[in-house]
């Protein structure tokens, strides 16, 4: 923005606060410098519209409350002012303590936009006369980040308005698009998810945000919707996120030195005959089998007889698959993996 | 300085004049740190405010400096003397960044503060939200705890980072499915994708390294200080990982059918290539092939290895020495 732009926004802004009466575009020309024109000369006056509805534009964008209204009955040409009421951010008070964790939560964003907004929110504070600590450290940092999908879905949720997007779980060959009425997004062990009803399924549904390809799309006029009071947005993706249960007890066969991450989650580890001896807790054969494969031969299961089983069936189709002529692609679909049971992660 | 995007030196002047009024003669190179931008472009900020004001613009309309050396205080504001409202998005992005530090397992210990200090996190939100006004109003935000399995571990590995004191730590390393003892000095504790993590240097590995919480089977605070060498650096964190795969790890390749394409999702890889529905070739850098060997062994039938033939002999060899483990210990 050039300098004389600026210069002509700032006493814009000024111009607009402290006036009561609504002013006219043509009232604005007259006063506020940078807007000189003759307005009988139809090119010059089309030119000053233009820039003054750029203008417009930009302190709208910026957040600053440009009411239009009419000052009297008479008057046939709305105009324009900025309420101070509307403009101002609230006196605001914080603690010491306060501001560290202000200063600490603005940190947080590893999203560059998000963590633009959080430090010019930041600035705000600081004009408004609160002295924020940005040396302040937690011990802890929890690193904020959100999908693309997030923007749009928090402020469709905000309007309550619909959207569409397309969606696409790693089981799905294409994207499909999904219609939602988004109640709230949420963000559970660290990924993000919305909420809502889902209109073509007309049930509730949440959606993870990285599984969204391409953009949000709002859809309808806002307020199209009303969520169920009393809404817990946690419920609807923490039922399938609990900690898996662990009702039965498997005894496995343990090499000398050997299977470390079965030992730690272990019961208890016994000297036997053969080798060591492990109860451990497991939720279902299937779930343990897909676990303790991984081990080979350094785990062996001795009982019971449906862990046995589980894991020999596996060993079976594996040896067969890897030993065979052909592959056994088309397998029946496996539940996932419990989260405490899952493969590890690489770090 | 470049110009900037649109708006953005707009918002920082009308940002100064209420920011200079509530500090009379504030040093200028103070607030120019404070508030971000040089002191060259802070003494441009103020020269063209010193030309703008109130209608008639004469000298007693137009906003009014006073210097004294390298302070300045503002003498007539022309009216912007509060700073405009948080936008929503600011408004959001503060909230929802309190609202995760609300969620702290073990709370928060912040400087200046006593006792309490979830409380101060909670005040803070308070304050914030009511200062947005209709910004942060009904946002449809909630943030959770990342693993409130690893809660108690976390609030001690805090403690130690507070406290700087060297820690040691009984670690399961699940690439190589060992337990090691290692002395640490700890440097900080991330939360970063649902799980915490001690950042710390290890004197045993003579690195910076990663300890994921709930991975630390012990842990005990000992009597000498944590002292991490100059060299010890935190680790750059993206796309909401602590592992970048590094070129060095070996490069796996596996032949992933539909039920098994989950893995995509649930570890960084390299390469996917959809050559059909029931053939996705996806790469991923291991960073030891007995982890991959029990990953695949694990995922069964709907994985197979492509590269590297170690590993596809690993895999085969494993399957079959375990399946006759069972087959000698009788039929099941």
């Amino acid at each position: 923005m050039s300098r004389s732009r600026t210069e002509r926004l700032v006493n814009l802004v000024i111009c607009l606060l402290s006036t009561r009466r609504y002013l006219t575009a043509a009232q604005i020309a007259a006063t506020v410098p940078g807007y000189e024109h003759d307005p009988t000369d139809p090119r010059e006056h089309e030119a000053f519209q233009r820039k003054f509805e750029r203008d417009k534009a930009e302190l709208r964008d910026l957040g600053v409350p440009l009411e239009t209204g009419t000052t009297s009955v008479f008057d046939t040409e709305p105009g324009y002012r900025i309420a101070r009421r509307d403009y101002a951010l609230p006196d605001i008070r914080l603690e010491p303590d306060e501001t560290a964790a202000v200063g600490i939560a603005a940190r947080l964003w590893q999203h560059a936009g998000m963590a633009a907004a959080a430090s010019s929110g930041l600035l705000k504070l600081r004009a408004a006369g609160v002295d924020v600590d940005v040396s302040a450290t937690l011990g802890v940092e929890p690193l904020v980040t959100v999908d693309p999908a997030f923007e749009p879905l928090q402020a469709a949720a905000r309007r309550r308005q619909e959207v569409r997007f397309d969606y696409r779980t790693p089981e799905d060959d294409v994207a499909h698009t999904r219609r939602l009425q988004p109640w709230g997004v949420v963000s559970w062990r660290g990924r993000w998810y919305v909420v809502g009803w889902d209109l073509d399924r007309e049930a509730v549904r949440s959606f993870r945000m990285s599984r969204i390809v391409g953009p949000v799309r709002p859809v309808g006029p806002p307020n199209a919707f009303t969520p169920p009071p009393d809404l817990d947005l946690f419920s609807y993706v923490s039922q399938w996120s609990a900690p898996p249960e662990y009702p039965n007890r498997a005894v496995v066969l343990l090499k000398p030195g050997r299977a470390a991450g079965v030992r730690r989650r272990a019961e208890s580890v016994e000297p036997g005959p053969d080798g060591e001896r492990a109860v451990l807790r497991y939720s279902d054969p299937d779930s343990l089998a897909r676990w303790l494969v991984g081990y080979g031969s350094d785990v062996v299961v001795l009982e019971p007889d449906e862990a046995r089983k589980a894991i020999v069936a596996r060993l079976r189709d594996l040896v067969e698959t890897l030993t065979g002529p052909s592959s056994g692609d088309g397998a029946v679909p496996p539940p996932r993996p419990a989260e405490a049971e899952s493969a590890e992660v690489p770090a | 300085m470049t110009v900037t995007t649109s708006g953005e030196r707009l918002a920082r002047l009308l940002n100064l004049v209420p920011y200079l009024l509530a500090r009379p003669g504030i040093p200028i190179a103070q607030a120019a740190a404070d508030l971000g931008v040089s002191e060259k472009q802070l003494r441009e900020d103020l020269e063209l405010l010193w030309v703008c004001g109130l209608p008639g613009y004469g000298p007693g309309d137009l906003i009014d400096l006073a210097f004294d050396g390298d302070r300045v205080t503002v003498t007539f504001d022309a009216g912007i003397d509060r700073p405009l409202r948080l936008t929503h998005d600011e408004a959001l992005a503060l909230i929802v960044a309190l609202r995760m530090l609300a969620q702290l397992p073990g709370g928060v210990d912040l400087p200046g503060g006593s006792g309490n200090n979830r409380d101060a996190v909670e005040r803070a939100l308070a304050k914030i939200e009511s200062a947005a006004g209709d910004a942060a109003a009904g946002l449809p935000v909630a943030v959770g705890l990342p693993n409130p399995a690893a809660a108690d571990r976390i609030a001690q590995l805090q403690q130690a980072v507070q406290r700087r004191r060297a820690l040691r730590l009984t670690y399961y390393t699940a690439t190589r499915d060992e337990v090691t003892e290692r002395v640490v000095d700890p440097m900080r504790v991330l939360l970063v994708g649902g799980h915490a993590y001690l950042e710390a240097w290890c004197r045993r590995a003579e690195g910076v390294r990663m300890f994921r919480a709930d991975r630390i089977d012990d842990c005990e605070e000992l009597d000498e200080p944590a002292n991490p060498p100059p060299q010890a650096r935190p680790a750059e964190v993206r796309d909401n990982s602590v592992f970048t795969p590094s070129p060095d790890l070996p490069l796996v390749t596996l032949r992933v059918g539909r039920w098994a394409r989950w893995i995509t999702e649930y570890y960084p890889c390299e390469r996917v290539v959809e050559e059909s529905p029931d053939r996705w070739l996806v790469s991923l850098r291991a960073s030891d092939l007995a982890w991959a060997r029990r990953l695949v062994l694990g995922l069964g039938t709907d994985v197979a290895v492509l590269d590297p033939p170690e590993l596809v002999e690993a895999v085969r060899r494993e399957a079959t020495e375990a399946l006759r483990a069972y087959e000698r210990g009788g039929e099941a």
